[in-house]
């Protein structure tokens, strides 16, 4: 079981015996007030999302999802194709399954698919991928470490902001969560 | 993961802005307490227990807590004959983080002898003026795409007309339904300080465990929070000086602590002892953390403390 501590963006709970994500999670604490954890859930079959604000002394069963590591092949049509290397077994996943993962879709990468019931339902990546930058402006000479950032393209078509030392051809790595630069890999 | 230094000299950078903004609200703050007579003090952050509340948990540090507030001591010294105090300090709270809260954050706390909660909102409102001022906010503030207009008087309301105002659900209903945090969350605080700075005052008693009981009409409580944009900023009461009131409302709340299993505290005697000489008087905390956010147009307040305890 979970307790509402353990609550975070990306956990998934079961609700009414169905799966959910949490999509939006925030803490919110009024003053002299009880903690609060705000969330919005996504049911991960149909997609629906909805509010609910829970409380400190509310528990959480977890979704029963099992996993399975599979490599993604090729898309055809508006599905994704993934295969389990050891049964050669070969599963679709629709564009709204894949979602925001296809940001950093590399080919042949390794993911998870979710499997709820037997029946994928799901993708979940890695949490740092590293890819590389195919369009970014050069960076300006004489130009110091500052806070600064630029956008960038990397390999999947993705734009990122990068800090300004980032150039064309290196490579950096990614946190799939939030979708944020973490650092320039040295190659 | 580790990070590569020229990453930590990038993060760092970039929160260059708002770590300006807060060395100079301190030294804001400062300069108008100074001028104001205030005598600044330093109380020990490291205490045999704070005064319990239902919803704050202390951080054990050996066999005493870090504080969660300075109030016990600011308060012995004010019984003391110290009429005007304040002090910018560390507090610290259990499993409090998110987008809004650090477990350890930084707190300006004063107390005023013979003001009382409406005398209080005043100088808040003066000394933030002045804050603004000085910071180059004159007459209004942008956060977060929004212009809230700083110019006195500053909005004030009670706690039933804003719920009477925004909410779907009457003050007495959502009390009875043990449903006020969740209301104020989601109906009042995204509706209070919009405009322009908001004072939310007369707070139902259970909601005040430290405040005093209001003369004119005891179904309140002297207790008040500013908001501004939404953002709650301070709170601020009348004090309470019934030693015997104060003894039977820490009961109830280390009752309700025990309940959850949280961690019991040894009764503050000696601050009780000391409320036996506390004049009439009104304190307040702000959270020096969500001024600088205000400021520095962030929603996050990991924009501006240089290090969050993630990154250490």
């Amino acid at each position: 079981m979970y307790t509402a501590s353990d609550l975070r963006k990306g956990l998934r709970l079961k609700i009414d015996n169905e799966p959910y994500v949490i999509v939006e999670f925030n803490f919110v604490k009024p003053g002299k007030g009880q903690a609060l954890y705000r969330t919005k859930l996504r049911n991960m079959i149909n997609g629906n999302q909805f509010e609910r604000t829970f409380r400190s002394v509310d528990v959480f069963e977890p979704a029963d999802l099992r996993e399975k590591k599979m490599q993604y092949l090729y898309k055809e049509g508006d599905k994704y194709c993934f295969m389990d290397n050891e049964s050669y077994e070969q599963v679709y996943l629709t564009e709204d399954q894949v979602g925001d993962s296809v940001n950093f879709l590399l080919d042949n990468i390794e993911v998870e698919i979710l499997l709820f019931e037997d029946r994928p339902i799901g993708i979940s990546l890695p949490n740092f991928v590293e890819v590389i930058v195919t369009e970014a402006e050069p960076w300006a000479k004489g130009d110091t470490v500052s806070g600064a950032t630029k956008p960038v393209k990397v390999q999947t078509g993705y734009t990122i902001l990068v800090p300004t030392f980032i150039s064309e051809g290196e490579k950096i790595r990614i946190d799939t969560r939030t979708g944020e630069y973490l650092t320039r890999v040295k190659g | 993961m580790n990070t590569s230094q020229k990453d930590d000299q990038f993060y760092l950078a970039r929160k260059a802005k708002n770590l300006r903004l807060r060395a100079k609200f301190m030294q804001s703050v400062r300069h108008f307490f100074n001028e104001h007579d205030f005598l600044e003090i330093e109380t020990p952050l490291r205490i045999p227990g704070p005064a319990p509340e239902e919803h704050i948990e202390a951080i054990p540090s050996g066999n005493w807590f870090l504080q969660t507030s300075p109030e016990l001591c600011m308060k012995r010294l004010l019984a003391a004959g110290y009429p005007r105090i304040f002090q910018i300090c560390k507090c610290f709270r259990a499993r409090e983080r998110g987008e809004k809260h650090l477990p350890e954050f930084t707190m300006l706390e004063w107390y005023v002898a013979h003001f009382d909660y409406q005398d209080l909102m005043d100088q808040c409102e003066a000394m933030l003026l002045d804050a603004f001022r000085n910071m180059g906010y004159p007459r209004d503030i942008t956060w977060q795409n929004k212009k809230i207009h700083l110019e006195s008087p500053w909005e004030r309301i009670t706690v039933a007309n804003a719920f009477a105002r925004y909410s779907p659900v009457s003050l007495s209903e959502t009390l009875n339904q043990n449903h006020f945090d969740e209301t104020l969350v989601q109906y009042i605080e995204p509706r209070m300080g919009i405009n322009r700075p908001t004072f939310l005052y007369d707070y139902p008693p259970e909601l005040a465990a430290l405040a005093r009981i209001k003369k004119s009409d005891p179904s309140v409580a002297e207790r008040f929070e500013l908001y501004i944009g939404g953002l709650e900023l301070a709170n601020g009461f009348s004090e309470l000086t019934d030693t015997a009131e104060q003894r039977r409302r820490f009961e109830k709340a280390a009752g309700a602590r025990a309940t959850k299993n949280w961690q019991n505290y040894p009764m503050p005697e000696k601050f009780l002892t000391a409320l036996e000489n506390l004049p009439p008087s009104a304190g307040i905390a702000l959270g020096i953390d969500r001024i600088i956010m205000l400021m520095g147009d962030t929603t996050q307040i990991d924009d501006i403390t240089a290090f969050p305890p993630e990154s250490l």
